[in-house]
Parts: C-alpha cells; structure tokens; sequence
C-alpha cells in the first residue's frame, strides 16, 4: 500500500505508522520539522518500510501538497495542536492558530484531495472524543474537532458509491506529548494502543466513526446525554 | 533530574525523591541497522523487548540480556547489566560502541570506549547526564529457538563443577538453588541458540490483585515442586527464546505475589566458593534465588558490577526491619569476602559498603553531572 502520512511526527501518527513500516508498506511522511520528520523516517526505514519524506506547512498551503502525493490508498491526517489552555482561552490570535491547524487545514486540503483519490482509498482522519461536546478544559480544540467531525461526516455522506472511504477516529485521552501536563489516570491508552486500532480500522474496511479504544463511545454517549443545566455546572 | 526508563531497578537508583524525571519512554526510535555488521543505532528508550521483535526475525539477538525484556537501551547502558552469558560476553557496556550523552549546560557529546566519560556513564546510574542514543553490536543467530539442559544438582560442589564444565561448551549458563534444602539442592540450566522449529508462546498468565502469596511455607512447597518439576521435565529441551530468558515476563505483575509491600532483590559478587557457600548458609528464604559464575571480562565502566567471582541473587517479601536485618548480615558477609553488592537492586546497602564495592568510586566522581542525582546517589555518596 502507498500510505500518506500529514502531521507525521504526531505520537499516534507514528505509532501507526511503525505497524505499516513493520510490514513492508510505502510511506510518505508530510511534516514542518525537518529534524523531527527525519528520525521518525530514519525509525520506520529502519523497521523495514519504504519511506520518502516531505518538508511542508499544511497551515500555510495545502494545493501545493496535493500535486506531490500522487495517488495512495491510505491518508492519514494527523496534524493537530491541543494548545495551552491560559493562552487558548484569552489570546483570540492564539485561538484562530488552532482552529487552522485543526480544522481549516484539513477541510483545504481534503477539499482539494478528496476528488484526486482512487476508488478503494481511505482517508482515515484524527479527531478526538473532544469534538463531541464542548468542554471549558479543551475550550477551541473541542470546537477544531467537533467542525472536524462534521466536515468527515459530510464528506463520507459525499463520496459514498466512489470508493473512497472516510474514518473520523476518536481516540479519549492519550499519553503522548499533546498531554503531557496532564495527570495520567486510569482512563489513558497509550499512543501504540490507539495507533493498532488505527490500522486495524483501515485493515476491516470500516467507513465511519471509530472511537479508540471503543469504550470513549459510550462514555461519550453518556456525556452527550446530560442535560445542558447539568452539565455547565460540572467540573470535569 | 535523573533519567527515567522503564523503571526495573529493584531499590532506589532509578528514583529521585523530591527531584524530577526525565522520562525517555518517548526516545523510542530506530535510527539505523546495518546488516551486515549488526550494528543497531537506536534512542535510548528503545526496549531490549522491542529490539528483539524487530531483529530475531532477521536473524540477530541481543549480545547480552538481563531477565526482563522490559529494560530501556538506557537503562541496559546506566547499569552496566549482565546476563546468563557474562563468562563468554561480559556485560551490556562491552558492547556499545558508541553513545550521544546529553549534559545539563545543553551540550550533547558523542562518545566511545576510550573516553573518560564513555567509562563514567557505563554503569554510572543516570548521574553523569541523558544518554539520547547508543549504537551496539548485536550478534548473529540461527532461529528464534535455545537448546537447553536443565540438570538438578545437590550441593555446592556440583554446582561449581558444572559452572566449570559448562562454561567452556554453553553460552548461557546459570542455576537456581533451594536455599531451605539442607543439600542446597538446585537445577543448573545450560544453553545455546540452536536450529530448531519453535513456536512463540502464545498469551501470558497475570496475578490480578496484591496477594501475599511468598512466605516461608509456600517458598517451601515452591521450591520443592519447581525442582521436582524440572527434574520431570527431562534434561533436554528445545525451547523458544522468550521463556528461556524471560521466565517471568510471562507473568504479568508477578510482584504482586509479594503482596502490598513488595519484594527487596538483593545481589552480590563475591570473588570465592568459599565466600558463595557462607552466604548461601545464611540466605533466608526466597523462592528465587540464582548463582552464576562471572566470566574474567573487564567491565567497561567505572561503576560496573560485574568482576570475576561468583553472584548470587534473592528475592525476599518486604517485612520491614526483620527483612533489612537479613540484608544486612548478608551485606555484611559479601563485604567480608572482599564482594559487591549491585545498586540496581539495592535499597539499604551503606554508603560505606558503596565505596568499597566500587573502587574507582572518586574517579567516576569527577564526571558527574552536577544537575543529575537519584535517591540511591544521595543515600550512598557520602
């Protein structure tokens, strides 16, 4: 498979991505540090993937990208900034930052590439539990992955019969470096926990939307379910 | 600060109370394999289990291998570790050839065998700076199987006239022994990587809860069955890798069976028989309790463990002082043969007996980076 990797030096990216080098695939890894993007490829060659690397900021241009990645069969979007919560909530410069990162990189780029994919591809995008309601501790990354959310879910609505498929995966609370300041509870997977169930809902064929692990779906059920006077009260 | 890998030491060196860690669980990538040379450049947070389940496919093993593959490249480095192999390959650091070590002023050194640092940081517990990646020579192997012996043995004299003879035939050599048979009965296993069809084993055993399942009486019936088993189980075997070097790894939490206060490990070398015969007279009791032979290999580093002599290791549930008691007397007799005790399983030992273990204590000194420090280090460095 040619699988295209954007935000390659996300823990979860690269946690999937080691499963797919492990077997032999074709990788292209899209990324802005050229350091970082360099040890991640230097790692997955090493495992014994076909890796090429492309130095771009999917903030500022998306078209330029979408000539370079040619026709593959996996995307996997996973560029993203959770942001610091005493900015995010004050700065509105700061804030606008996560929303293009977030949100309105993938929906250019998705916009541009969804036509160019071959029937039997699969976009398979990050989003996160997050997205389902809005809470003051995720403040506008909630709100990123909640617009995500609704453009994958338009965007599966509108290539049905292509063949090309879209996953939203929602991983809950992940330890990677997105949430380092965070205490670790019982409730955290690791990042090689959610990235196996990444390839594994590629590999079943699934075409919609995939909480990881699959237990954040009902307790997101549950959270989705309070009332609006209950839970502005709450302190979670 | 003090690095922090995948948190195997036994005591207090791979803590730093009321300091910070700097966990290298994220400094898990590959950099390069040459296949042809085995050289594995990788970061040191990498796991040896990790480096096993990507390269034992292509037909190469870790030269030297503790009895957890749960330990960080890091970790394999800061403590010098040895393994069932030291009489033919000596220790972990002997076969790093190269190491990036990161101090505190923000420098990042790339160091070999012949720098003073290099030697520091071998076997230095994490205190002369962050070790971001090493390079080690990995060895060649047939398949993923061992061809193993497993031979009971009565007594220390048959133990040490196995150790004798099979040192000079088997790469992996090392014994278990009932400490509560009056005989100081036991089982010596003996091994070679081998050609042999051999399946992985398949899922792995847990201890759910805390149960304080070692004591006196259950190490008895333990130790007595364990021997019992291994005699039934015939003295030839073909067995996969994994088992064969990581028995315990196929329990998950296996400390728990030490109950809520867990277990003390206790390891010395003393250079005698003489030396391992009064210590095992004295051992209390431990359902695992293991002797090898080290080989005459140098060790690389200033703080390494390894010297030749014979090393003896238990495990005892944590009774608080009664259990410190028996530490000590057995420190005590490890001191008095002119022996070691190892800091990656020490919770107790003194700072006296620190600096008599470790000759080149003030050398090592020298090369500390004055940011790091662990529990163990302010315990220990008078």
């Amino acid at each position: 498979m040619r699988i295209v990797v954007l935000g390659a030096t996300s823990a979860i990216a690269q946690a999937a991505a080691r499963i797919w080098a492990e077997r032999g695939e074709e990788l292209l890894l899209v990324g802005r540090d050229p350091q970082k993007l360099e040890a991640v490829a230097a790692d997955l060659r090493t495992r014994g993937g076909t890796v090429e690397t492309v130095v771009h900021d999917l903030d500022r241009d998306q078209a330029g990208l979408v000539g370079r990645v040619g026709a593959p069969d996996v995307v996997l979007l996973a560029q993203g900034v959770f942001g610091d919560a005493s900015r995010r909530d004050r700065d509105p410069e700061y804030a606008e930052s996560i929303l293009r990162t977030n949100l309105i990189s993938p929906v250019r780029l998705l916009t541009l590439l969804a036509p160019a994919l071959p029937p039997g591809s699969c976009i398979a995008a990050l989003s996160s539990v997050a997205g389902d309601r809005g809470r003051a501790r995720v403040g506008v990354y909630g709100a990123s992955k909640a617009g995500l959310d609704s453009f994958l879910s338009a965007l599966r609505q509108r290539l049905q019969g292509s063949g090309v498929r879209v996953l939203a995966l929602k991983p809950g609370f992940v330890d990677t470096p997105m949430t380092a300041s965070l205490p670790k509870t019982p409730l955290f997977a690791s990042a090689a926990q959610v990235g196996r169930g990444i390839v594994r809902a590629v590999d079943m064929g699934r075409d919609a939307v995939v909480y990881l692990p699959w237990w954040w779906r009902l307790i997101m059920l549950a959270v989705k379910a309070l009332p609006e006077g209950v839970f502005k009260r709450l302190k979670f | 600060m003090l690095p922090y890998g995948q948190g195997r030491s036994y005591g207090d060196s791979c803590l730093n109370d009321g300091g910070k860690l700097l966990r290298t669980a994220g400094l898990d990538r590959f950099i390069s394999f040459d296949a042809e040379s085995g050289s594995l450049r990788c970061e040191a947070g990498v796991t040896l289990g990790e480096i096993l389940r990507l390269l034992v496919p292509r037909g190469f093993f870790v030269p030297v291998v503790p009895g957890t593959k749960h330990v960080s490249v890091g970790g394999a480095i800061a403590n010098d570790i040895h393994g069932k192999n030291h009489h033919r390959a000596g220790s972990f650091g002997a076969h790093v050839r190269k190491l990036e070590l990161l101090r505190s002023d923000g420098e990042a050194q790339e160091l070999g065998p012949d720098d003073q640092l290099f030697q520091a940081t071998v076997g230095g517990l994490g205190l002369t700076g962050l070790i971001t990646w090493a390079e080690i020579a990995l060895r060649r192997i047939p398949v993923a199987a061992v061809r193993m012996e497993a031979i009971p043995f009565a007594g220390m004299d048959e133990f040490l006239s196995l150790s004798e003879e099979s040192d000079a035939e088997f790469e992996y050599t090392v014994a278990w022994v009932d400490v509560l048979s009056r005989s100081q009965r036991g089982v010596f296993f003996r091994g070679d990587h081998a050609a042999g069809a051999i399946h992985a084993p398949r899922g792995q055993a847990a201890v759910p809860l805390d149960v304080p399942a070692v004591n006196a009486l259950t190490v008895r019936v333990f130790n007595a069955a364990y021997y019992a088993a291994q005699k039934l189980a015939g003295r030839s075997r073909l067995q996969h890798w994994d088992p064969f070097f990581f028995p315990l790894d196929g329990v998950a939490h296996w400390n728990r069976l030490y109950g809520r206060r867990g277990l003390l490990q206790f390891q010395c070398v003393v250079p005698t028989p003489e030396a391992l015969r009064a210590l095992l007279s004295e051992a209390p009791p431990s359902p695992l309790t293991v002797l090898k032979r080290f080989g005459p290999a140098r060790s690389p580093g200033m703080l390494s463990f390894p010297r030749p002599g014979f090393t003896f290791a238990l495990d005892l549930p944590n009774r608080g002082e009664e259990t410190f008691a028996q530490l000590a007397r057995l420190e005590a007799l490890a001191m008095e043969a002119g022996g070691a005790i190892y800091p990656a399983k020490d919770a107790r030992m003194s700072a006296e007996t620190f600096a008599r273990s470790f000759p080149r204590l003030g050398e090592f000194s020298a090369h500390l980076d004055p940011a790091f420090s662990s529990s163990f280090w302010r315990r220990v460095h008078r």
